[in-house]
């Protein structure tokens, strides 16, 4: 099994449907140990159940907006494990307002708020993990197209991903100092609760499965495959990268059917 | 099965709740006890299983059961 004895650290699931539950299933099939974060009581009660299905160690509450609480998660991940072998970094917000219309209309509010969920708590987590990554651990976070090119209504949530992107990258430096990878995965648009925020969400599911070179949209156990190699040894020798689980629809500029 | 009783069958499942519990008149968020999250759930289930998208407009007006039978059975 390739995560044997590994240990997982999965931030972001909120129900079946999550990224963050498809690559901890796959996770768990190779033999990883799991542990899940949650926020506030109403994804505990979603996150509990979860935890049990593919038995985790524990769970934990982390609002990954508080540098108190990393600092918190991380003390109880040193208690509980001792270390860690992988951290899942699954987690976005921006306020729904701008999640719609025009960019030019976000408030300095909303973009900070957008961008210190979806970019800077990675950084955050990276810091606060830093000594209990262990020799070989891997880091993944998850992304999207819109950080590198327009996408109708993404808009705040695009510029953040291409924060988030870049953060992979100055990170892949520090980190692999301690022989500590990290990459990010780049996923086509998948019908999850988080983008229930997104206006207009089925019209793009449609677009990509004309559109995308394999004719479909991805699911969440194509990204927990692809998760899976980026989390294991396979990738031993791979760092600061942004791997495209698409379908292929990165590699299109105009496809007239 | 019928339509209503396919969006019965989903709010049960959803919502974690009994079958008497489910009557037209009930409140999903005060006699369901659903949450923000527990709707949005629901609603995303609902597009599934009837392939309809409901948009955000629509979806803060089913607040009832039978909101929810009359939306589906007005997109069938």
């Amino acid at each position: 099994m390739l995560l044997e004895g590994k240990r997982a650290l999965i931030l972001g699931v909120a129900n079946n449907k999550s990224i963050a539950y498809g690559i901890a299933k796959e996770f768990k099939e190779q033999g990883a140990q799991l542990a899940f974060n949650f926020l506030g009581d109403a994804l505990k009660k979603r996150v509990e159940p979860i935890c049990e299905e593919l038995e985790g160690d524990f769970i934990f509450q982390c609002d990954v907006s508080s540098d108190e609480e990393i600092a918190a998660a991380a003390k109880l991940v040193e208690e509980k494990w001792g270390g860690v072998d992988i951290i899942v970094h699954s987690i976005g917000f921006a306020d729904r307002k701008d999640l719609q219309g025009r960019f030019i209309e976000t408030s300095r509010d909303g973009f900070k708020l957008a961008m210190d969920i979806s970019a800077y708590s990675l950084t955050a987590v990276c810091g606060a993990f830093e000594h209990l990554l262990t020799d070989n651990a891997s880091v993944i976070t998850l992304s999207y197209y819109g950080a590198e090119k327009v996408i109708t209504n993404y808009n705040v949530m695009g510029v953040a991903k291409a924060a988030l992107e870049a953060s992979v990258r100055y990170l892949a430096v520090d980190l692999g100092e301690k022989n500590v990878r990290i990459n990010a995965i780049s996923a086509g648009p998948i019908k999850t609760l988080a983008a229930s925020g997104i206006s207009g969400f089925r019209k793009i599911l449609n677009y990509i499965e004309e559109n995308a070179p394999q004719q479909r949209n991805v699911t969440t156990q194509d990204v927990g495959r692809s998760a899976l190699y980026l989390a294991s040894d396979l990738s031993s020798g791979v760092t600061g990268e942004v791997l495209h689980v698409d379908c292929g629809y990165h590699v299109v500029g105009i496809g007239v059917k | 099965m019928s339509v209503e009783a396919k969006v019965k069958q989903i709010i049960i499942e959803q919502l974690g709740v009994s079958e008497e519990e489910v009557k037209n008149e009930a409140s999903f968020v005060e006699d369901l006890g659903a949450d923000s999250l527990d709707l949005t759930e629901l609603i995303m289930a609902m597009e599934e299983e009837f392939g309809v998208e409901i948009d955000d407009d629509d979806a803060q007006k089913i607040l009832k059961v039978q909101d929810a039978y009359d939306y589906i059975a007005k997109q069938q």
